[in-house]
């Protein structure tokens, strides 16, 4: 097996949830109701950010995206099949919070790791990972471990592993939660550089509205307990760039994303 | 790189030669009797003197520890891999290797005479073997199973097999607390079959060395073979942190203790 393209070019929805309710511990004294009745859908190549206070199933939501978990009820459907064939066929890449480089890999290792998982050739794998470690502007430190990188620096090589094998969807969890703040505006346009590049469809979960905002097409705000979609927010502020953090436009979606969290806080 | 050994190695010799004059000179002066405690230079001249007795007998000993280091240590890795991997070998083989090491192993010793002969080398082997298992093992399963959710997460997103999860992550993370386990095996291994050799098996051994001529009054013998079981214990501790420095290349200055 040589390269693996996930995509058939005509199908323009890349993640579907229909009526998905997710119980942790069902039945069970300690039942938390994470996610109700969500439906979404995805085009692909949108960039979407999910935002929500702590609790509200952002994350698990994610989950269900990439077959890590499981609904209690409804359907996920990714690239038009389940999630968790979608899983199988590795049709997307997933970044975390930490990093989770694996500290006796290098860094071509660690960038390797999914090719390695799906058989290809030696040969390719160095070429594919030295040509993800461009995208991600680390070229001269293939050969060093992770132990030492900085964290914006292995966030990046945790980007560049995510996309290895050229999944269309990247499903991404509070990427830059444990950054500081100038990497992370940082590694913020280097994430949409990327996503320009590349077409790729990113579902983003955040807590950040500027970060959400900044990043996204759409802004989908949940709201906690049980976890419901509040708001769907289109955002439309063309290319970024270091002026838009600055503009009115930017300024005014902020403002819509900060009401839809606020107004469902206080309909609790 | 040796000159850096060199220079690491300094301050320990210096304090090594430092306390072997201070104990030689201390009993020159206070002349206390002398089997009490013999001065360095008398027991290196019995070693001297007794060289071909004692290396005779430190190749027996050696045998038995390298030996019952090495299945003590398969045995527990194998075990680890075993309860880390399957939840039934968890329920069922952990318990068993906890009330294993509940067991006092050297009063094992006159019992496994009984079992393998009173003369075979065996019974001493089995007694390093049990003493080596469990530190390795508890050692290695926490190892196996300290993996971060994200890392497992990660790797189900790849579509990995468990075992290719095993194979790829918990095997690689459970190294340095492997390493650590066998350092502390490797001790335990000369002190489990010097013990067990006090009650049996080979004549020719360490232990019967120390056990004979500490009962005829040699102290002085005793003690050359002590300084040769304590050379055996230095060179496996320092063998097993070479191995370490081989395997996980990726820890910048694994150290004696590391």
């Amino acid at each position: 097996m040589t390269e693996h393209e996930t995509q058939s070019p005509s199908i323009t929805t890349t993640v579907e949830l229909d009526s998905v309710s997710k119980v942790f511990n069902l039945g069970k004294p300690n039942e938390v109701h994470a996610l109700d009745s969500i439906d979404l859908t995805i085009n692909n190549g949108t960039f979407v950010s999910l935002i929500g206070a702590s609790g509200c199933g952002k994350s698990t939501l994610l989950r269900l995206m990439g077959a890590l978990t499981h609904p209690t009820e409804g359907s996920v459907l990714v690239n038009g099949k389940s999630a968790d064939q979608a899983r199988l066929d590795r049709d997307y890449g997933m970044a975390f919070q930490t990093s989770g480089l694996f500290e006796w890999r290098t860094v071509i290792q660690n960038i390797e790791l999914p090719l390695q998982l799906m058989g290809w050739d030696k040969v390719l794998r160095k070429e594919r990972a030295r040509e993800m470690l461009e995208l991600v502007k680390l070229p001269e430190f293939g050969d060093h471990y992770p132990r030492e990188l900085s964290g914006g620096m292995k966030q990046r090589v945790a980007i560049a592993r995510a996309l290895s094998f050229h999944p269309q969807l990247l499903l991404m969890d509070e990427p830059f939660g444990a950054l500081d703040e100038m990497t992370r505006e940082h590694m913020q346009m280097e994430v949409l550089e990327i996503w320009e590049k590349t077409g790729k469809t990113i579902v983003f979960v955040t807590h950040s509205i500027p970060e959400a905002v900044f990043l996204s097409n759409r802004v989908v705000v949940m709201s906690p307990r049980p976890g419901r979609i509040a708001a769907d927010i289109s955002v439309s502020l063309g290319k970024r760039d270091f002026d838009t953090r600055e503009s009115q436009a930017f300024f005014d979606s902020i403002t819509e994303v900060r009401e839809a969290l606020r107004f469902k806080e206080s309909n609790r | 790189m040796i000159k850096r050994a060199f220079v690491g190695a300094f301050p320990s010799l210096v304090i090594g030669l430092g306390g072997l004059v201070l104990w030689e000179v201390s009993l020159l002066v206070l002349k206390p009797d002398g089997f009490l405690l013999p001065r360095p230079s008398e027991i290196l001249g019995s070693f001297v003197e007794h060289f071909d007795a004692i290396w005779s007998a430190t190749l027996n000993t050696g045998y038995i520890v390298v030996t019952g280091l090495i299945v003590g240590v398969l045995l527990g890795v194998a075990w680890a891999l075993l309860v880390s991997r399957f939840r039934i070998a968890d329920e069922t083989l952990t318990p068993l290797a906890i009330a294993l090491n509940a067991i006092p192993i050297i009063a094992l010793a006159p019992i496994f005479n009984a079992w393998y002969g009173l003369l075979s080398p065996t019974s001493n082997q089995a007694i390093v073997v049990l003493l080596v298992f469990f530190p390795v093992f508890i050692n290695t399963t926490k190892g196996l199973t300290s993996v971060g959710a994200t890392e497992i997460e990660l790797m189900r997103s790849y579509a990995a097999s468990k075992w290719e999860i095993t194979k790829m992550i918990r095997i690689p993370n459970a190294m340095p607390l492997f390493f650590t386990a066998l350092k502390i095996a490797s001790s335990l291994a000369v002190i489990g079959a010097i013990v067990a050799e006090y009650f049996g098996g080979s004549q020719d051994t360490l232990g019967q060395f120390i056990v004979q001529n500490a009962a005829s009054g040699r102290y002085t013998n005793a003690w050359a073979a002590v300084i040769a079981a304590s050379v055996m214990g230095i060179t496996l501790y320092l063998v097993s942190g070479g191995f370490e420095r081989v395997a996980t290349p990726w820890r910048p200055d694994v150290d004696l203790v590391g």
